[in-house]
């Protein structure tokens, strides 16, 4: 310790403490993005490739190769008037972006308070459970913009998107994966033991919102008491409004305002949820 | 001429921690002056992490008084938290990073510039003589070295005060007096240390005062020395006489030394002179399996204070 801190008085050690809490408690949430964000380098590879394998995957495969069979039967305006790769992409995107929320909102946020307890050790410098759950959002949007924006560039290489203003897709891929990704932590972070919570989650939530969310069929297609699975599900309200914006799908103005409006309640709900139940588990 | 004593770092009066109706802590008072090493000694359940994390402002208390820096850590979490340095219990770096990566993305959280992370990550490294390890995964890092790790990055902010909750626990004996070591450094550098421990001699050799801790209450306070001064006699002879016989061969050694105390394994005789305790045993016609004649230890003390062994 330095002569001069030796020489601070009471008072002063009470100012620096006083301004010691000033940057965490202003930057608090962007310190803990920043952390995760360079955990994540640890899996960067795996990261870009499938950033930009799996548009191309799902694209030759869905949109060619699928694309082929379904207009061979139905014609060119085969879905909704559109080609088939139209009528699939915003749904892909979509579900590209639910993969980063389903991958970063559940074994990560588990992690970090059991074997890898890193939440602790934020908590013990100045940073709380609210910019804890702040910080991990940002981090997973830091990961899940640019795989859109990728995932949208090559979607526009196959042609998938007939009008500019398609581009809007991106925000609304990540409103809506964002609204599961929420939802996810706001029920991992209270995970205590595990018991395989995750894998079910994955199987029994993830996987059927992913079919039935209007992705690769319309909603219309379902029978009528499958068809709640999509109105509950984010995904479908994001694929949706994607595709009113990719190639004018027409729908009555409430339902385009319900697409926007669900997704930004579940996440406004969820992140309260989430921000509560790290801040018990780090208080005990 | 009492107006230069310095105001104590922490304060605690009757601090309470009540988890349902179970009172983790049970109403302790102390106070830690600054520069001191102050301990909380006791066993495993006894309430000390609990007491650790309420002091490190991270565990609301449900009752009693408690100031850090002349704060209230109620009101001024972040604040008190950016002056202190933790070392929890089981280490909490994060493996996905490397060592040195630990200690930036640690100092960011105090809101340092990251140019000055870099060149205090590097100085920590040294301290903690991991500078050759700084691009290793921290799993590839030996319980020690981990440990003197969490130290380190502990340490990133400058911290006035350092708390320690059982800071040797689960390291070998060479491990242990590499940490003391740095811990003495500290010391002598005028941080203020709390520490929590179960073993007597890490308290012995570290804390200039400390309290016993049993049940969520405080048993006694003082210096290690007048503890034992205090609360037990000058030497102890420990003799065995096999596990069968240990009890009864105490009730028939009753009145040699000051005070007996039969445990399953031995049988401690407190006197202030061990070996006339042992001639006089072999004077009535015993003769132990083995005989040992040792100073007081606080482990004595606190077997004083609760019947019980610290290490069980």
């Amino acid at each position: 310790m330095s002569a001069e801190r030796q020489a601070l008085s009471d008072s002063q050690w009470r100012d620096r403490a006083i301004a010691g809490g000033e940057k965490p408690r202003r930057y608090g949430s962007w310190y803990v993005a920043e952390h995760r964000i360079l955990g994540m380098r640890s899996y960067l590879q795996t990261i870009v490739a499938t950033s930009i394998g799996n548009p191309l995957i799902y694209l030759f495969a869905l949109g060619i190769g699928l694309a082929t069979l379904v207009e061979a039967n139905l014609g060119e305006g085969a879905v909704q008037g559109v080609s088939y790769l139209t009528f699939v992409a915003p749904a892909l995107l979509g579900l590209a972006a639910v993969m980063v929320a389903a991958e970063e909102f559940t074994y990560p946020v588990m992690l970090g308070f059991k074997w890898n307890p890193i939440f602790f050790g934020m908590n013990a410098a100045p940073i709380s459970g609210n910019q804890i759950t702040n910080g991990i959002i940002i981090s997973v949007l830091a990961r899940m913009i640019p795989t859109c924006i990728i995932y949208f560039v090559v979607m526009v290489l196959f042609g998938a998107v007939p009008r500019g203003i398609g581009a809007l897709m991106v925000p609304i891929a990540v409103l809506a994966a964002m609204a599961v990704g929420i939802a996810i932590m706001a029920y991992t972070s209270r995970i205590e033991q595990d018991k395989g919570q995750i894998a079910l989650v994955m199987r029994f939530v993830i996987t059927p919102m992913m079919l039935f969310s209007g992705t690769f069929f319309p909603l219309s297609q379902l029978p009528v008491f499958l068809q709640w699975i999509g109105w509950i599900s984010p995904l479908w309200h994001g694929t949706e409004l994607g595709r009113v914006l990719s190639y004018g799908l027409v729908e009555p103005g409430w339902l385009t305002a319900l697409h926007l409006l669900y997704p930004a309640a579940i996440i406004w709900v969820c992140w309260r949820m989430s921000q509560r139940a790290i801040t018990r588990r780090l208080n005990k | 001429m009492w107006d230069i004593v310095p105001a104590p770092v922490i304060t605690a009066s009757d601090l309470t921690k009540s988890y349902k109706d179970f009172a983790a802590v049970d109403g302790i008072s102390f106070e830690v002056a600054p520069g001191e090493a102050f301990g909380l000694l006791g066993p495993n359940g006894a309430g000390k992490s609990t007491t650790m994390r309420m002091v490190g402002a991270v565990s609301t208390r449900s009752g009693g008084d408690l100031s850090i820096l002349g704060l209230d850590p109620d009101q001024y979490g972040p604040e008190i938290r950016s002056q202190l340095g933790v070392v929890p219990q089981s280490d909490n770096l994060d493996m996905e990073l490397r060592v040195r990566d630990n200690l930036i993305v640690y100092g960011r959280y105090f809101g340092l510039r990251r140019s000055q992370v870099a060149k205090r990550a590097d100085e920590l490294l040294e301290f903690a003589q991991l500078a050759d390890r700084a691009k290793s995964k921290v799993d590839d890092l030996s319980g020690g070295m981990k440990r003197r790790l969490t130290i380190a990055r502990a340490l990133i902010n400058d911290p006035r005060i350092l708390l320690l909750d059982e800071p040797t626990t689960g390291l070998d004996p060479q491990a242990r007096h590499i940490l003391w070591d740095r811990l003495f450094r500290l010391k002598e550098q005028g941080t203020t240390l709390v520490l929590t421990t179960h073993y007597m001699d890490e308290a012995e050799q570290l804390c200039d005062r400390l309290v016993v801790v049993d049940k969520g209450r405080i048993m006694a306070e003082g210096s290690p020395a007048a503890l034992i001064r205090e609360h037990s006699s000058r030497e102890v002879l420990e003799v065995r006489f096999g596990s069968e016989r240990n009890e009864a061969m105490a009730t028939q050694l009753a009145g040699i030394g000051d005070r007996i105390e039969s445990l399953p394994d031995r049988v401690l005789i407190y006197s202030s002179d061990g070996e006339a305790a042992l001639e006089r045993i072999a004077h009535l016609g015993h003769e132990p399996i083995t005989s040992l004649v040792r100073r007081s230890s606080l482990e004595d003390v606190f077997l004083r204070l609760t019947g019980r062994t610290l290490v069980e």
